[in-house]
Order: structure tokens, then sequence, then C-alpha cells
């Protein structure tokens, strides 16, 4: 016979019977892969926008002088000019300004400008100098002229010659849209000014954001660079280009490891499901395969069919992920931006790029999980030996092989072990591993598991007092439970991450919710349009507010971004009125905190959140320099640890007279606002909507902010939900298909069954309480290792990935609805396939058994 | 006279509402200079001008031509800007070799604003200094010139054998029919130079000749000017000589001047009439099509001048950075057909867009 029509025939003879399973493993790993391949588009899309939007701001510099805080002394210029390998430095102040008119629409409008000086820039950055109208070429000096990229004249909606309103805190300045730039990079929101015209008119007299630097051709970098550092100091950076790369690369770290998490988790799901489908259709092939073994298939052969069986499964579902994969990244970036709604990237547009080798590579990952899945079933089909195969009960000695206690008690065992080892790379590979071993060690201590508990419920079974169906089913799972173990498999996976996920987002979102009630105490929050405005509200303003007649208590809130490491992201510093005597009153502290008797008088006690720990090892008690004061020696001493779940990057609080005191710098980013009682909370928004800087103001009332901080939560938890229903159904269907096909392998037993006298009823009734009592043991099963990996997520994963901890909360109602849900979906399952099993004639089951 | 039309065409801006626009000084009859004082800068006048060309020789006696540009531009910047990047000054400087065994110019050029003493003009004496270029007059009246270009570098001791050569009537010069169009302009020409150039690899000690133009006006040229043509001397038997015509846009003579100083001291000022120049031989740049009179006849009263270029290809093209393109050159001069000694020519708006 020809051999290519014999696989024809076969696959399709498997696709005809199977259907139902074929679809389900294909949809698994189309998920699997398309999440995958979605999270790695829209993140290199980002991060490649994130570096090259921030390398054309450096143009051609080889060196960028910057200070670890916002804006440092223009003195430093001049020096720089000094060295005879610097051929030109460029000096650029950047100053974010709020648009008034986009407030309305959007959070947080904010357009950089960047002041430069033309005559240094021109060998810089040259694509970043203004281009003014042919008859006004002196505008590119001009003190009220602004120059804006294409995509932030698109976005303002304004053209050259008109003007735009900006707003520094509480100051508004009209600008000349003067023109355009040289060549903006695309999608780049980004203005352009004279830099003498900046630090006038934005009150930045004397301050420089960074300076680039380019070097004598020929001159050694390095060793200029090192040379740099030593005689500038530790409050100065110098930074490369690839420097910036890091940085953005680090900036969504986290995030995107966890989403790839999930894709793998789907992608694994699908093995699972293809394996137990593959076990299942082996053992109902088994004598198929015998005899194709006798008429002279060879091992080899029937191992390629089989494998090739599932590998077509994986090539179609792979390639649907891919596809799927590309849509869901091209709607994603344009409804939800490049960091899926984190505002890690604000003002750029990413472009999707097709990338091919990934491309490939997610391909791969696809067919070989599914080649993997599909690898031991068909190994064994191939390996049996074809006379006894043929035999029938054989197809038992392939779910002995299944019973490995001792390689699920290793798994187990080094699953516990792992959960207390520390992160790698600030990454928490242990973690994961621990949970990827839970579950493996948990699913192969299944049939062990189930033989043991229905094996012991046999025995304490009373058999005479029983129902005789129920003794039948026990006897059934005790003596079977191999083959009951596999129909477990999908539902202890899917409800184990279910309920995991179901404690830990309960977890965060209770911490959560009680960490914006400790933080936002008052009625009402205020800040000028922007966020971190460099200006906020001067000493003047902050009188008018302080003074309000509906005013009965202000706290004013300094918050400024500092740079601790140049290759991890800013840390925010916050200054706020803090109580002395308790600071757990102001600050969600974790820990103890340090006695204010143990802080020398010549310290100042900071407050850090727990990133701050994890990033920068500030523990308590621990005495450190900080970048933003102007005497240098001044050290602070970490007096307490507070939870964040606002800032993943870190951050720091501190006395604002502290502040104060050490900067010189009297200004407030923002206010928190205890109304007087009687007022409204209405009346006291409108008066200070009237204020004389009332319309650049954003006002939120309290309750405001917490709801849009949970909607936002749950936002970011929604491909989460959506992973765990994807889970829960594929779940669901692995029971349905895996008693499908265990109802055909056992029309023989049902057969005899019915001959011995039970009616169609009754072993209907005994199938479905056969599959409700598997399902329970699944679902309690899946209880106790989904509290083990909600526990690992919540004590290990979140902490180590994103430095932040959180109260356990179980969800019961929700867990308990859950758990009656599946196994009441079970129990539907098999009462439905239940029908098949008794649908056939009497004398022909048992024929079969001749 | 040199860049005075681009660079206050380029300060033709009028459209801002400054809280304190900067005032300017007009330019007006019967100035009496005083020095050191006016070799200094002249801060509240809008443009001002060291401008130096001379011939060098190199000791195997080859000749070599060179300039050295400092000017100085008032911008209408708002005096309320306390900002020290404030542009309200800029420093622009231009600098050029020409080596007949190249070619071509050797050339740099750079602009500045005024700060952080990385660019300035100093008043009370000459001190003007762009990053690492300075041009500096010392207190015995010789200057210093130290140059680190990208190509090459000269560090040139200039040192004056002749008094000052104020130009016009008594040092107020007339750039136009318009009384206004005029500026405060003298020379000092037969500047004995020695010092050093380097260029392509090697230190070349030079000694020579070179003539300093200095100038400040804060008002503009005609709107009819096209460019102009203008030469300056410092011959053989001691007598300087200086002539420059302003071309309109249909290439007439808007106006022109000449001045001839003898050895003795003895000074000849020529009117508008008296002045002609005759193009005799044409060069195309093959860089920006423009075609320059690079061999041409003057007349000065009843003298006949003809000018003839070291090389042809002394175009200073600097669209890539400042954006201006011009020709200046070492030229050899003859009087009357007897050889008479050499200087340099200045040829602009012959090229059809000069913007900057």
């Amino acid at each position: 016979m020809n051999p290519i029509l014999l696989i024809r025939w076969l696959l399709q003879g498997e696709w005809h019977s199977h259907r139902l399973q074929s679809i389900i493993a294909v949809l698994a790993i189309m998920f699997g892969v398309a999440l995958g391949f979605t999270i790695h588009l829209i993140n290199t899309a980002a991060v490649s926008e994130f570096s090259a939007a921030t390398r054309s701001l450096s143009g051609t510099s080889d060196l960028t002088v910057r200070a670890l805080r916002p804006t440092f002394d223009e003195s430093l210029y001049p020096t720089l000019m000094q060295y005879e390998e610097v051929v030109q430095a460029s000096p650029v102040l950047e100053i974010t300004v709020g648009i008034p008119t986009r407030a309305e629409t959007m959070h947080n409008p904010v357009l950089k400008i960047l002041g430069l000086d033309m005559f240094r820039a021109l060998s810089v950055t040259p694509d970043l100098l203004g281009v003014p109208a042919e008859d006004n070429p002196m505008d590119a000096l001009a003190d009220d002229a602004v120059f804006l990229s294409p995509a932030a004249m698109e976005w303002l909606s304004v053209k050259q010659g008109e003007s735009i309103e900006v707003s520094m805190g509480t100051k508004q300045i009209t600008l000349r849209v003067a023109g355009g730039l040289a060549r903006a990079h695309t999608g780049q929101r980004i203005a352009v000014m004279d830099i003498g015209a900046a630090q006038w008119r934005f009150d930045q007299l004397g301050q420089l954001s960074r300076i680039e630097l380019k070097l004598q051709q020929g001159a050694n970098h390095t060793a200029f660079q090192e040379m740099l550092s030593k005689k500038l100091g530790t409050s100065y950076l110098l930074t490369e280009s690839q420097d910036d790369d890091m940085r953005a690369h680090n900036m969504s770290r986290a995030y995107r490891v966890n989403l790839s998490i999930l894709a793998l988790v789907a992608l694994f799901t699908g093995a699972f499901l293809i394996f137990s489908s593959q076990i299942l259709s082996t053992i109902r092939r088994r004598s198929q395969f015998a005899l194709l073994r006798v008429l002279g298939m060879t091992r080899r052969q029937l191992l390629y069919q089989l494998l090739l069986e599932n590998g077509l499964l994986g090539v179609l579902g792979s390639l649907l992920g891919l596809a799927l994969g590309y849509l869901l990244a091209t709607m994603a970036l344009h409804h939800l931006g490049a960091d899926l709604g984190a505002g890690l990237f604000p003002g750029l547009k990413p472009q999707l790029h097709p990338d091919p080798l990934a491309a490939v590579l997610y391909f791969l990952l696809g067919i070989g999980v599914t080649v993997l899945g599909s690898l031991l079933p068909a190994w064994e089909a191939a390996h049996a030996h074809p006379a006894s195969a043929l035999k029938s009960g054989s197809e038992y000695t392939v779910l002995a092989a299944l019973r490995v206690p001792r390689l699920a008690a290793a798994c187990l065992l080094v699953g516990v072990i792992f959960t207390g080892l520390p992160p790698i790379d600030d990454l928490p590979i242990f973690g994961y591993l621990a949970i990827a071993l839970l579950l493996t060690g948990s699913m192969a201590a299944l049939p062990y598991l189930c033989g043991l508990l229905f094996s012991t419920l046999l025995r304490t079974l009373n058999s005479s007092k029983s129902n005789i169906l129920y003794t039948l089913a026990i006897t059934r799972l005790s003596n079977a439970s191999g083959l009951a173990a596999i129909a477990l498999g999908g539902i202890l996976v899917s409800f184990s991450l279910m309920v995991a996920m179901a404690i830990m987002v309960t977890s965060f979102r209770i911490s959560v919710n009680n960490w914006l009630a400790q933080v936002l105490p008052a009625d009402l929050y205020l800040h000028p349009i922007t966020h971190q405005d460099t200006r906020g509200f001067t000493p003047d303003e902050q009188q008018i507010i302080t003074t309000h007649p509906d005013i009965a208590r202000t706290d004013f809130i300094r918050s400024i971004p500092l740079t601790l490491d140049p290759a991890r992201p800013d840390v925010t510093l916050l200054a706020r009125p803090i109580n002395q005597d308790d600071p757990g009153l102001t600050l969600p502290l974790t820990k103890n905190i340090l006695p204010s008797d143990d802080i020398p008088p010549d310290t100042i006690p900071i407050w850090v959140s727990e990133a701050m720990v994890d990033l920068y090892g500030f523990k308590i008690g621990k005495r450190i320099t900080l970048p933003f004061t102007t005497d240098p020696e001044q050290t602070f001493i970490i007096a307490g640890i507070w939870r964040d779940y606002g800032r993943i990057f870190g951050a720091i609080q501190m006395q604002l007279s502290d502040y104060r005191r050490l900067t010189g710098d009297n200004h407030a980013s923002d206010a928190a606002l205890w109304i007087k009682p009687g007022i409204t909370i209405h009346t006291a928004v409108s008066a200070l909507k009237a204020l004389p800087f009332g319309d650049v103001l954003e006002i939120m009332e309290t309750g405001q902010i917490r709801a849009v901080a949970l909607k936002q939560f749950d936002r970011s938890f929604a491909v989460t939900y959506l992973l765990e229903l994807v889970a829960i159904g594929v779940g669901l269907m692995g029971v349905a298909a895996s008693f499908s096909a265990q109802m055909l392998t056992r029309i023989r037993e049902l057969g005899m069954l019915r001959h011995i006298g039970l009616s169609k009823q009754q072993i209907r009734h005994m199938l479905t309480l056969e599959g409700g009592l598997l399902a329970g043991f699944g679902v309690a099963t899946g209880f106790i290792l989904g509290t083990g990996i909600s526990l690992i997520l919540i004590f290990i994963i979140n902490p180590q990935s994103f430095h932040w901890t959180m109260q356990l909360h179980m969800p019961w109602t929700w867990l308990l609805l859950m758990a009656l849900a599946v196994l009441g979906a079970a129990v539907l399952t098999a009462h439905a396939t239940s029908r098949r099993a008794v649908s056939g004639n009497v004398i022909r089951a048992v024929r079969e058994d001749s | 006279m040199r860049y005075l039309w681009i660079l206050l065409g380029w300060l033709l801006f009028q459209n801002t509402l400054l809280s304190a626009p900067p005032v300017l000084a007009p330019v007006v009859p019967g100035k009496t200079f005083e020095f050191p004082e006016d070799h200094g800068a002249h801060p509240d006048f809008r443009i001002e001008w060291w401008y130096v060309t001379g011939w060098l020789e190199t000791p195997a006696n080859r000749p070599l031509g060179f300039q050295i540009t400092f000017f100085r531009l008032a911008t209408q910047t708002d005096n309320d800007n306390s900002s020290r990047f404030s542009p309200d000054q800029l420093i622009i400087a231009h600098v050029a070799l020409s080596d007949p065994a190249i070619g071509k110019l050797l050339h740099d050029q750079k602009v500045a604003r005024t700060g952080f003493g990385l660019a300035y003009a100093k008043t009370g004496n000459t001190d003007v200094k762009l990053d690492h270029w300075t041009f500096l007059r010392e207190t015995d009246g010789r200057y210093q010139a130290d140059i680190k270009a990208d190509d090459f570098t000269m560090k040139l001791s200039l040192t004056p054998s002749q008094p000052l050569l104020l130009q016009g009537e008594n040092g107020f010069s007339r750039k136009g029919p318009k009384a206004a169009q005029a500026s405060y302009y003298y020379s000092e020409p037969h500047l004995q130079v020695s010092g050093a150039v380097s260029y392509q690899g090697k230190d070349i000690a030079v000694t020579g000749t070179a003539w300093l133009d200095r100038e400040w006006s804060s008002e503009y040229l005609d709107p009819d000017a096209a460019g102009w043509d203008w030469i300056s001397a410092s011959l053989d038997d001691g007598s300087a000589l200086m002539a420059f015509q302003i071309r309109g846009k249909d290439d007439s003579k808007i106006w022109a001047y000449a001045v001839l100083r003898d050895a003795s001291g003895h000074v000849q000022t020529l009117t508008p009439d008296q002045v002609s120049f005759h193009p005799i031989r044409t060069w195309r740049s093959a860089r920006t099509q423009a075609v320059y009179p690079v061999t041409t006849r003057i007349r000065t009263g009843e003298t006949e001048w003809q000018i003839a270029p070291l090389m042809d290809d002394q175009e200073l093209d600097s669209r890539a950075s400042a954006g201006t393109v011009y020709w200046e050159g070492a030229v050899t001069l003859t009087r009357d057909g007897q050889p008479a000694g050499r200087g340099y020519m200045e040829l602009t708006g012959y090229i059809q867009l000069l913007t900057m």
C-alpha cells in the first residue's frame, strides 16, 4: 500500500472521529502562541520606539552628562567646554509643560519642550533644530517661538503661525508656533525652543537638564569618561545611548516577563490537553495500532504517524496563533498603547514591526509543545508488543506507566524548596519554576492519590448499607484510578489556576483598597494638570489655598523624580508633613519602624517604599546620601518602610520641612485638603475652581481617585480574567473529551453491567456519580494546589517582580461558587457523555468482548 | 563691508512684541574716533566685524592666502530676558586658507551666542573669542590670532607698520544713496605677519602682510542691493588701496567708493562715479553653479587696476552650516599694466540663494 495514502487515511479517520478534541487542542495551542507572540510584538515595538525616541533626543552625542536630580547648575557647561577632548557641548533644558486645552479629554496632558542652543545643537542633534519660516529666520532665537514635531502639531491641532497655550504649575504661557523640526522621530510629540527663552519663560534661570558632548575623534572615550566622572563626583551621571536602551528595557521588564509567563501557562495547558487526549486516544486505538504493526508497519513509522497527527494540530494551532497574535498586538497598540495601559511610555506612538525571527520561534514553540505532549503516549504505543496489545484489557499497562509516585514526590519537594530561593536578576524565576513543579508534581501524583483516596473509601464502605450505584462507582474509581486521573488532570490544572488567581487578585485588590484608604486621608486632592510639575504651586498660591474659608487643613506635597541608578527608571521623592511621633499615621508602614531615639541628630529620617529595599538595598537603619540636596554630605537614615502600589520603581518620603530646609525649594506639587464641617465637597470644589489659577487645576475627590485606581486595577487584570475563563473552558472541554473517550473504551464493561441487570438509567446515574466524585476530588485537590500557588504568587512572585507585599485575603464565597460551578459543569458533562455509552445495542457491546 | 547685507537681512524681523526692546545706536557723521576704545566692541550697534585678510609666504617661498573674520551681531532680544543664554549678542567667525597646491579653500566657520566666557567681544580694546578661536590686540598694538579649525590651524602675530586709515569722511563711510546707509569704518593696512600655520600634517613657519578692516553699523543696505565687490591691497610701494561697489539686483552700480593712500600718507578718496568694476574673466563653481568675475579691471579715477586670483577656486561654501556662499580670495594687482602688489578680493551675491 502507498504509505502516503495510509497516512492520509489514518489522519482523516482520527479527524472525523475526534473533531472536538482536535479543535480544542488547536485552540489551546493557538491561544498560547497568540498571547506569547502578542506580548513579544508589543514589547519590542514599545522598547524600540522608546529607545529610538530617546536616542533621537541625543542625536550623535558621544556622552550625555546629567545630574541625579532633574536639573543642575549651568556653570558646568563652560567647564566641560574647557576639556580638550570635548569638541562640542550642547546644553539642553528639558521642560514638561501641561496643555490645558487637552486636560478635559485626557489624563496628564503633557508636552516635552527642549530648550536648545541651536548653534551648539547644530553638530550634535541637528534633527531637533527648529525650522522657521523663510522670511522669519530669527524666530529660531525668538523668546516666544516654539517649534513642534509633526506629531505634536497634529496632537495640538495647530499650524505654523498659530499659538499654543501651555501651563507650568499654575502659570500659563502663550507660545507662537514658529515652525516644525528639521527631522523629528515619527510619532514623537516634542517641542523645541531657544534655551535662553526656555530658562526665562519657565522660571528655570541657571538650570540645565543635561549636556550632550561630542568628543574629539581618536580621543579615548572610556578614559575620558572615567576621568570626567571622577572630576564631577557622584551627583552627576555620564551615560551613553545604550544606557538609555537599558533603562527602557528595565522599565517594562516586570510586566513583560509576567505576561510572558501567562502565555507559557496557556501553551502548556495546550500541551497538557494534547497529552491527556493523546493518552486516551492511544488507549482507544491500541488494537488498531497492534493490527497495523502486525500488518507490517514498523515502530518508527507508527511513532512518526502519531507525532505527525499531533504535529499537524500544532502547526495549525501555531499558525492561527501567530495570525491572532499579530491582530491582537495591532489592536492593543491602537487602543491601549505600548504598555497595555500601564502608563510607562507616554507621548509615543509605537509602530508594529513584523518580526520574522520571533514568528518562527513562537511557531516552533507551539509545535514543540504539541510534540512534547504527544511524545510519551506515542512512544508507548509504538513500543507496545503487538500480540499482547491486541488482547482486551491491555490498555491498563499504558496507565501503569503513568503511576510515578516517586517522580511526583520529587517534583513537589523540589517545588517547595524552590519557593525559598531568591530572585535571579530581579526576576522570580524560582517562584515560577516552583509553580510549574507543583503543578507537574500534583498531576503526576494524581493517579496515585486518586487510587489511594478511592480504595480507602472502598474499604470504609459498608456495602450492605450503601447504594449499589455508589459502590460500583467507588469500586471502579478505586481500581481504574489511572484512567480516572487523566480526566481529572484538566480539572486540577484549570481549577487550581483559577483558585490561585482568585486568591491573589482578591488579596491584591483588598490590599490596594486598604492602602488607598490609608494614603488618601483627605477630602480633596489637587495639583496642576501635569504630574510632578516642576513649578507646581508657589508659596503665594499655597497661602491662598491654605487660607481659603472652606478649607480646614491643607497638606502640601512636593514630588520630584530622582535618578539613583542610570540603568534604572527614576525613583520618586515625596516630601510631605509626616507625623513625627507616629509616622504610621501618615504612611502605610509595613514593618517595625526605627524608634525616633535611634535617629541621630545629624541625619534626616526618610521612609522608603518596599521597592527601594529590593532595588537599592535601603534597609531600616541604613544611612545614605541623596542627590537632591545642595550639601552632598548630608546623610539620611531609613526610618521606616512603607507599602506602595503606585510606583514600582521605588519612592522615598520625607518631611516637607526637611526638604525645604535642604533645597530652598518652597514650591509644592500637590495639595491634600480637608474641608470644614458643614461645607459640601461640591461647594468646596466650585470655590477652588473659582481661584485665580482654578482653570489649570485638577481637583479630585478622594472617592473619585479610589474609584479610578480600582478601575485601573481591574483593567490591568482583565487579561488574567480572560485567561482564567480560557483555562476553565479548556479544563471542562478536557473533562468532556476524556469522559467521552473513556465511554468508548468502557463499552464492554458497561455492556456487562447491563447484562447483569442494571438499567440504562442506572448506568447513566452511575457514570454521572463517577464524574461527580472525580470532579469533587479534582476540585478539592485543585483548591489545595491553587492555594499553594496563590501563596507563591502573593509572597514570592509579586514581591520579587513588583517589589510590593500584600496581605492574604481568601475570597471564600467566590471560591465556593467556582467550586460548585466546576463541579456542576463536570457532572453535567459526565451526564451528557453517558448517553452515548448506553445508546448502543447491549448484545453487540458484549460481543465485542468475545 | 562684507556680510552686512546677509546678516542684516537676517535681522529683518519685527514681529515680536518685546517688553524691553534693545535700542540700537545710529551711525552719524562727525564721530571722533577714540583709541584703543574703538578697537574694542560697540555692542550698541547692530553689527560689527574684525576682518583680517592677507598673504603669507612659506620658507620655500610658496604663497598662501588667509582670512580670519569675527563678527559681532546684536539681535532683537528682549532686555528683560535675564537668562545667561539670552542670545542678545552673537559671535560669528569664518576662517580660510588658500594654497594653490590644494586648489581650493580650506575653511571653517562657527557661530555662538555670547556668554559663559565661551564667546565674547570685549569693549575697550580688541578681544574677541569664539570657543577656541581668539583674536586679541595687545597694548603695543600687536594683534594675536589663534585659530584651530577643523582642517588647519593658524597662530599669527600681526604688527602694525603704518598708521590707521579712516575710511570715508573721517571714518564715516557711506554705503548707499541714503545718508543713513553708512557705517563707521577704519582699516589697518600693511600689518606685518609672522607665525605658523599647519595643515595636512605639516607645521609651516610663515611671514607675510595683512589688512585689517574694522567696521560697525546699525543700518542695513539699500533694499535693492544684490551683492558687492570689494578689494583691499597693501601694495609693494607702501601704498594702500581699498575699493568697493554695491551692485543692484539689475547688476547696476548702487554705490561705490575707493581710497588710495601712498607711502607718504597722502590720501585720495574717490566718489561713486569715479569708481567702476569691469569683469574680464569669470569662473563657474562646480559646487554651487555660481559664476564669479575672478579676473576684473577696476578704474579709480584715472588709474586702471587689473586683478587676478591666486587660484580660481576660492569660494567659501558653508551651506552645510552657516548657509552662506561667497568668493573671498588672494589676488595680485597690476597698476596701469605694471605689477603693483598683492591683496584680497571679496565677491558676494553671485549665488541665487543667500540665506543663513
